[in-house]
């Protein structure tokens, strides 16, 4: 057996921890929640940086991708001769109208070409079902996965699609991934909408003769030389493309779908940082009072043992031992709780991300990593309270200590002749160990701050989708033509049944450059006093646009390092590429995406072009709702379309499902602080004063009297703990929409005040639960017991 | 009247009326298969205002007994009456309002609330009793009217027992039971502490009942109850109370 191996001090160690064992597994909790939170963040980040890696090695992901209008085949010799290039692979990509059998809205479809004969040099397809393109069928194509899921669609199943015009009956051959589109939105679109949205793959040739594009392309990538610099590529490439239509090559890390990815990778990352950080503060605060405790009461046993000849060290150590266990099966449980949360939480990430496998292995770097971090968190919790046992002189620890001192404070002369005794005891003993009271409120606290950064992200979405979608848009459809077209196609489209007004918008390619500063942008051209989508600050104003300058995002403004008044320099990507000075007229503070806008005249005249537009905004009376589709689908001009409530519902659906998931995590978090702080506070209570109350008991104080005393400091530290709780609580959301600020998406700081009360009742509810629980222990005061022992 | 020697007899007079009444209590504590037998069969009744010290080696049974007197604890069997009230047929709320309303403790070791001063310690007590004297009476009764402010922190150990007297005796209680009060004092300490009984039992007429270890403190006593074994093994009335000044160890 092995208590028969092990030493007296062990021993005394096993019961010790079996004693103490509900305080014990509370303070594990607390560690074991911050190592979850951590291992489930940074195996999910490590899960899906892996995967992708592995994606796209696999099957070839480019490094460089650039449109053009038109360039003739033979440039791309010319491209692979650019230095670092290695391989290139020109091909033709079209957005189209779809139409699917049995659902009414058009759908917006995105073709990319393939070869008829062998597979893609890059951006290789992973071929779920059936089979790809066969030469000499026009008309066969490969759809993505989630779209056909989305329709039910399988191999042998056809679809419509309005090609340059043309409607063609395609047949759907076969079912793939690409990894290009392992995050898929349509062009303006937020959110993947696998309804409305595809991505289909058509034969190179089939797809030149249906755009007139036969030994031409529109779309290019490329895959780079180990060690290459990705902006020398793409400066030499746009210099080459410059003349086809060109619009600027990215990089692969701004390739869209690869964008996103990586933005949601760096937001697991934030969150792998500052939820821990609150755990494990709080963990090492209950170990220090655990341990605190357990060496006051075990005074006499340090003085014995030392007496005996243990040395500081050997008493240091048997409580360092004590720690260890504790934050040991903190470790053991967080491990277990992490790994399954992250293989969870990656699997949610994975339904987001099209990925044709899932690699979760998380390493051991990982978990121990964690573990040694929170054990040494642990450690300096109760590096103070093991310090004391080893300094304590024996002889000093054989008598029991004084009664602790009160003094006369400003509670005692408190002109409180309605304070009864009972309450006199409590306020006196919160007030004379003020730090600790602080810290267990503090605890409390957190607990709530914690429900709040949680529930605040329900109320920031629905702020975000009223802003955003509810006053800013007013329109209900936007519609986009495949080729920018004179200002007069904006009549024939308010002529489509059932539109009620119009409203154009041009979109231009440029770059904005401020000193060293640049970035990619698209111009949005729209009326000076838009109507139906309208310039809109998020502080419920709307602009207007005048001409001659631009009007932008607060946050482009802030990527770019430019004010109001500045001069910005567009370098324009399309058609005569025009290069110009423009004033910033006008900021304004968005929560999703960076837009800039221009007046549409004015970008026109800047354009040097007969006013022309890219597509408009509509306000559709919903009965002709069916008409109106009809007829999108045969109107040959048309490239695509968004529905504002399509975008509404896949917007709420998906960050619905996330908020569900990520605020039930919470609540367990949050919960466990709750609990783990009160129970442990409420049990050295007891421990601390079994005998006074015991004492009570004795003089004929009744159960709920005495229990009143043992918790009235629980609960005056939990009521002082929740305005506490909320104000830490706009904290730390505060932290958190600020670290989850990026170009796509501004979390604004909205506090509903039902969230607080929401977090109020949480944090009243564990108190009030883990009370409950420690109540019960006042039945088994040991009343006999008082009377003989001194302490 | 003299000395009555035989065992588990009781003293009493066509004046006296028991407080207390105990028959045949018998108390065993069993853990695991050990039993020990720490009352076997006690006959006692507490004469109303009497003082009555009980005397024994350890283990004998004193504190057991008065626990059960005090509503501490149960019996194994037998019958404990306080007035009408059957105490074994109570159950823990019962037991605690008799202690509440009857009964007086004062321990060994004080058991003062450290957070209280010593007049909020007596207030404790006063303000769920039902006519109480107020705490500075209560602590003018023990001596200890100028030291109303303190913590027991900032008293003697004599004067925290002084203290805790005061608490147990300012319900006005029909009881008072003290267990080794003067255990944890120097003779000249614990003598005060006496004379405080003393005081509270002569002027409230409280029914008092004193474990001590200290043969020369029986001489204050009404009756001298000697335990052995789980027994009484002789109860020995004092023809001539000795004033607790007069007594030394
Ligand atoms: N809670 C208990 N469990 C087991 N035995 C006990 C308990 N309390 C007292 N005893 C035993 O009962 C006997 C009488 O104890 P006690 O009444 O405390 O003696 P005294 O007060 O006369 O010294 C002793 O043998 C003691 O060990
Ligand atoms: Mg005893």
């Amino acid at each position: 057996m092995v208590t028969l191996q092990m030493n007296a001090l062990n021993r005394k160690l096993m019961r010790d921890l079996w004693r103490l064992r509900g305080q014990i597994i509370a303070v594990a909790l607390v560690i074991a929640s911050g190592i979850a939170v951590m291992i489930m963040s940074l195996s999910t980040m490590e899960s899906l940086d892996e995967t992708a890696r592995a994606y796209y090695e696999r099957y070839r992901f480019a490094d460089v991708f650039a449109t053009v209008k038109r360039a003739p085949e033979h440039l791309s010799g010319r491209i692979a001769e650019i230095p670092g290039v290695q391989s290139v692979e020109t091909r033709i990509a079209q957005s189209a109208i779809l139409d699917i059998d049995g659902f009414e809205e058009p759908v917006l479809g995105f073709i990319v070409s393939i070869p008829e004969r062998g597979a893609p040099l890059l951006n290789r397809l992973h071929l779920r079902a059936g089979r790809m393109v066969a030469p000499g069928r026009p008309d066969e194509v490969v759809v993505r996965e989630s779209f056909a899921l989305a329709h039910g669609l399988a191999p042998g199943d056809s679809l419509e699609a309005i090609l340059n015009g043309h409607l063609r009956r395609l047949t759907v051959v076969g079912i793939a991934l690409s990894p290009e589109f392992v995050y898929a939105i349509g062009r303006g679109a937020l959110m993947p909408d696998d309804k409305r949205f595809a991505v289909l793959w058509m034969g190179r040739e089939s797809l030149a003769a249906a755009f007139d594009l036969d030994g031409a392309f529109n779309d290019v990538a490329l895959s780079l030389l180990r060690g290459t610099r990705p902006q020398e590529v793409i400066d030499r490439l746009d210099r080459i493309l410059a003349r086809y239509g060109g619009i600027g090559a990215v990089e692969r890390a701004d390739q869209i779908s690869n964008w996103f990815l990586m933005n949601e990778i760096e937001q697991l990352r934030t969150m792998s940082g500052i939820l821990p950080s609150i755990f494990l503060t709080v963990a090492a605060f209950l170990t220090n009072m655990v341990m605190a405790r357990l060496i006051a009461t075990e005074r006499e046993e340090i003085g014995l043992l030392k007496a005996f000849g243990y040395t500081n060290w050997a008493v240091a150590r048997h409580y360092m031992k004590m720690v260890g266990a504790m934050s040991g099966l903190g470790i053991a449980i967080g491990w277990a709780a992490g790994f399954w949360l992250g293989r969870l939480n990656t699997r949610l990430y994975a339904e987001n991300f099209d990925f044709p496998f899932l690699l979760y292995r998380p390493s051991t770097a990982v978990f121990v990593s964690v573990a040694l971090l929170s054990l040494a968190i642990a450690l300096l919790g109760g590096l103070g309270a093991v310090r004391r046992a080893a300094a304590l002189p024996p002889a000093e620890a054989m008598r029991p200590p004084a009664p602790p001192a009160y003094r006369r404070t400003w509670v005692s002369r408190m002109p409180g002749h309605w304070l009864d005794q009972p309450t006199r005891i409590i306020l006196r003993q919160a007030l004379r160990w003020p730090l600790r009271s602080f810290m267990t409120a503090a605890g409390i606290a957190m607990s709530v701050a914690v429900m709040i950064t949680a529930l605040q992200w329900l109320d920031a979405i629905d702020r975000m989708i009223d802003v955003h979608f509810m006053q800013a848009q007013r329109q209900d459809v936007s519609l986009a033509l495949a080729e920018p077209q004179s200002r007069e196609i904006v009549r024939d489209i308010a002529r489509l049944p059932g539109v009620l007004s119009a409203e154009p918008f041009r979109s231009v390619a440029a770059r904005l450059r401020a000193g060293t500063r640049h970035k990619r942008v698209s111009i949005e051209g729209v009326p000076q006093v838009p109507n139906l989508n309208l310039v809109y600050d998020a502080a419920e104003r709307p602009l207007s646009v005048p001409p001659g300058g631009l009007v932008m995002s607060t946050k482009l403004a802030e990527v770019l390092g430019v004010g109001r008044g500045d001069m910005i320099r567009v370098e324009v990507l399309e058609d005569h590429r025009p290069i110009r000075e423009v004033p910033i007229l006008d900021l304004f503070e968005t929560y999703i995406g960076t837009p800039v806008y221009m007046e549409i005249g004015a970008l026109g005249r800047m354009m040097r072009e007969r006013p022309a537009v890219n597509g408009a905004h509509l306000l559709i009376d919903p009965l002709d709702k069916p008409a109106f589709f009809r007829a999108v689908k045969e109107t040959p001009e048309v490239s695509g379309l968004a529905l504002r409530q399509a975008a509404i519902d896949t917007f709420d659906e998906t960050m619905g499902e996330m908020l569900l998931i990520f605020v039930s995590f919470f609540s367990g978090f949050a919960a466990t602080l709750a609990v783990g702080t009160t129970y442990n506070s409420a049990r050295i209570a007891l421990s601390e004063r079994g005998r006074d109350l015991a004492t009570l008991r004795v003089l004929g104080f009744s159960r709920g009297e005495v229990s009143y005393i043992l918790l009235g400091e629980v609960a005056i530290l939990t009521l002082l703990a929740m305005p506490l709780g909320c104000l830490a609580g706009y904290g730390l959301a505060w932290v958190m929409t600020n670290a989850f600020d990026t170009e796509l998406f501004r979390v604004p700081l909205i506090l509903a005040p039902s969230t607080y009360g929401f977090a109020v009742l949480f944090g009243l509810a564990a108190a009030v639960v883990t009370a409950a629980l420690v109540r019960l222990r006042v039945d088994h005061l040991d009343l006999i017991a008082v009377l003989k022992t001194r302490e | 009247m003299t000395g009555n020697t035989s065992p588990g007899a009781t003293a009493r007079t066509a004046a006296s009326t028991p407080a207390l009444h105990a028959r045949g209590v018998t108390k065993v504590y069993r853990s695991g298969t050990m039993e020990v037998h720490a009352l076997r069969g006690v006959d006692l009744d507490l004469i109303v205002s009497e003082l009555i010290v009980l005397v024994g080696a350890s283990g004998s049974g004193k504190s057991t007994l008065l626990n059960i007197l005090g509503g501490l604890d149960q019996p194994t069997s037998g019958d404990v009456h306080f007035g009408q009230l059957d105490l074994t047929a109570c159950d823990d709320a019962a037991l605690t309002r008799y202690r509440r309303d009857h009964v007086g403790f004062v321990f060994q070791f004080y058991n003062l609330i450290p957070s209280l001063t010593a007049e909020e310690n007596v207030a404790l007590v006063t303000e769920i009793a039902d006519d109480p004297m107020a705490p500075g009476e209560a602590l003018d009764l023990v001596g200890l009217g100028d030291r109303r402010n303190h913590f027991p922190a900032q008293l003697s150990g004599g004067e925290q027992q002084r203290v805790a007297i005061a608490r147990a005796i300012a319900k006005r209680p029909q009881i008072l039971l003290c267990d080794e009060p003067t255990g944890a004092l120097d003779s000249q300490t614990g003598v005060r502490v006496l004379e405080a009984i003393e005081r509270v039992n002569k002027e409230l007429g409280a029914t008092t009942a004193l474990i001590t270890h200290n043969a020369g403190i029986s001489d204050m006593a009404d009756r001298v109850v000697s335990f052995a074994d789980g027994r009484i093994a002789q109860v020995r009335v004092n023809a001539h109370k000795r004033p607790a000044r007069e007594i030394t160890w």
